[in-house]
C-alpha cells in the first residue's frame, strides 16, 4: 500500500477515508486534524493556557504531544487513582513524558482527596467502579484547573470513546446525556472550567499509531477495572459495524452532533449552585464528591485511611441515600 | 512466524507466510482494534509477513466510562 501524499510505503491505512499514509504524512495528518478541530470548534485560543488531563495512556499523551509541538502553553494533570501497579506505571509514564519535554506535570492523588484510592472506594460505594472513578476525575480536573489558574481542561477522548458513549446513551434514550454530549463543554458557571476534546474526530487506532510512531512510551495495559466495562462492549459492537461499513463511527457521532443534539439541548436546563462544603458546582446542596468522601470516611477505620481535604470537611449528617442519584447527576453535568 | 498478542499475554507460532489481513482473520481479530507491529514499524493490512518475522498485535481499545 502506498502513501496517498508522497507515494512512499504506507504504514497505516485509514479505511474510513479510503486512504493510507507513510509515517511522516500520517503524523502531519494527525496534527492537522487535531489543530483543525480546535480551530473549527473554537476550543482554544492560541494564547490560552490549557491543562491536559493525562492518564499515561496513548490518547492523552498523544494530545499533550500535539499541543506542545504546536506551541500551546500547557501543563499536564495526572490523577493518581491508587489502582495498584496500574497507577504506579501510568504515573511513571506521565512523569517521564513531562521530564523529557521539560513540561510541567501536576499530580493529584484520589486517596488524599477522597480518603481512599479507587479500589477501596469501589468496595465502599458498591457502584460500578468506572462511575466513582469518573466522578472523582471530573471533580479533581475542574478543581485543579481553577486552583492552578487554567480556564480550560483538555482530555484525550477519541472518536471511539465518544461514539461508544453516544451508543450507550442512545440505547437508554438518556436525554440528559444526549443533550450534554459535546466536544466542547462550555462554561455555565464561574466555577467550571471549559472542557474540550480535541481528538474526538480521530479514532483510537489513529491515536495509538500516533503515539507509537512518535516513540511515546504509553501504558498499553488496560485498567484492571475496565475489563468487562459496558463501554468496551459498545466499542466492540461499533468496531464490527466499522469493519463492514468504514466510516460508521464517524457518521454516527458527527451526524448526532450536527443534526440530533440540538433537539435534545432544547429542553435541557440545569440549575447549578455551589456546594456548601467545598464550593464546587452541584445541583444539590452538597456535591456528589463530598458525599463520596463522607461515605469513604464512615466506612473505613480512621487509622487506616489517609484522609484528604474533602474528607476532613465537616460531615453532612444527612444519610447518603441520594448518593447514587448525585453520582449520576454529576456525571451528566460534567459528562464527557 | 511468532505472533505476540499483547494484553492476552500469549504468543502464537504459525508456519508459512501470509498477508496481515489473512493473519488477523485467522486469529479472529478486527483490523480496527489493533496495531500490527514488526520491530519499529507498523504494517498495513496488505503487507506480507514472512515466516521468520516476529509480529506484535497491540490492542488499541481502552475503556471504562469516565
Amino acid at each position: 500500500m502506498k502513501c496517498r501524499k508522497c507515494g512512499g510505503r504506507a504504514v497505516l491505512e485509514l479505511r474510513r477515508h479510503n486512504t493510507a499514509f507513510c509515517a511522516g504524512d500520517f503524523l502531519d495528518f494527525f496534527r492537522h486534524q487535531t489543530l483543525e478541530t480546535i480551530r473549527r470548534w473554537k476550543m482554544l485560543s492560541r494564547d490560552e493556557p490549557v491543562l491536559v488531563a493525562v492518564s499515561g495512556g496513548k490518547d492523552s499523551l498523544a494530545l499533550w504531544d500535539v499541543l506542545l509541538e504546536a506551541g500551546y502553553t500547557t501543563a499536564g494533570l495526572y490523577i493518581d487513582l491508587g489502582i495498584f501497579d496500574y497507577s504506579r506505571e501510568s504515573k511513571a509514564r506521565c512523569q517521564a513524558f513531562a521530564a523529557g519535554r521539560d513540561a510541567r506535570l501536576i499530580v493529584v492523588s484520589v486517596a488524599e482527596e477522597v480518603g481512599a484510592g479507587i479500589p477501596q472506594v469501589k468496595d465502599v460505594t458498591r457502584r460500578p467502579t468506572c462511575s466513582a472513578c469518573g466522578l472523582s476525575k471530573r471533580y479533581i480536573m475542574n478543581r485543579a484547573a481553577l486552583d492552578h489558574g487554567f480556564g480550560v481542561v483538555a482530555t484525550g477522548h477519541n472518536l471511539d470513546d465518544e461514539a461508544a458513549t453516544l451508543l450507550g446513551s442512545t440505547l437508554r434514550w438518556d436525554e440528559s446525556s444526549l443533550a450534554r454530549q459535546t466536544p466542547v463543554l462550555e462554561v455555565t458557571h464561574p466555577k467550571l472550567a471549559r472542557r474540550i476534546k480535541p481528538l474526538f474526530r480521530l479514532s483510537e487506532r489513529e491515536t495509538a499509531a500516533y503515539a507509537f510512531l512518535r516513540g511515546i512510551d504509553y501504558i498499553v495495559e488496560e485498567c484492571p477495572f475496565a475489563r468487562g466495562a459496558t463501554s468496551i462492549s459498545h466499542k466492540e459492537v461499533l468496531n464490527r459495524l466499522e469493519d463492514v461499513s468504514p466510516g460508521s463511527k464517524a457518521s454516527f457521532l458527527l451526524g448526532f452532533l450536527e443534526r440530533a443534539r440540538p433537539r435534545f439541548q432544547a429542553g435541557e436546563s440545569v440549575d447549578l449552585r455551589e456546594c456548601l462544603r467545598c464550593g464546587q458546582t452541584t445541583t444539590g446542596e452538597v456535591c456528589a464528591f463530598c458525599k463520596l468522601a463522607d461515605q469513604v470516611r464512615r466506612a473505613a477505620p480512621r487509622s487506616a485511611v489517609p484522609l484528604g481535604s474533602a474528607a476532613l470537611e465537616p460531615t453532612d449528617p444527612a444519610p447518603l441515600r441520594g448518593l447514587a442519584a448525585d453520582l449520576s447527576a454529576a456525571s451528566e453535568i460534567h459528562a464527557s | 512466524m511468532k505472533v505476540i498478542l499483547r494484553n492476552q499475554g500469549r504468543e502464537v507460532e504459525l508456519a508459512g507466510r501470509r498477508r496481515v489481513k489473512d493473519l488477523l482473520a485467522e486469529l479472529g481479530v478486527l483490523p480496527e482494534t489493533v496495531l500490527v507491529i514488526r520491530g519499529r514499524d507498523l504494517l498495513t493490512i496488505d503487507e506480507v509477513i514472512r515466516e521468520d518475522d516476529v509480529i506484535e498485535l497491540r490492542p488499541v481499545i481502552s475503556g471504562g466510562r469516565a
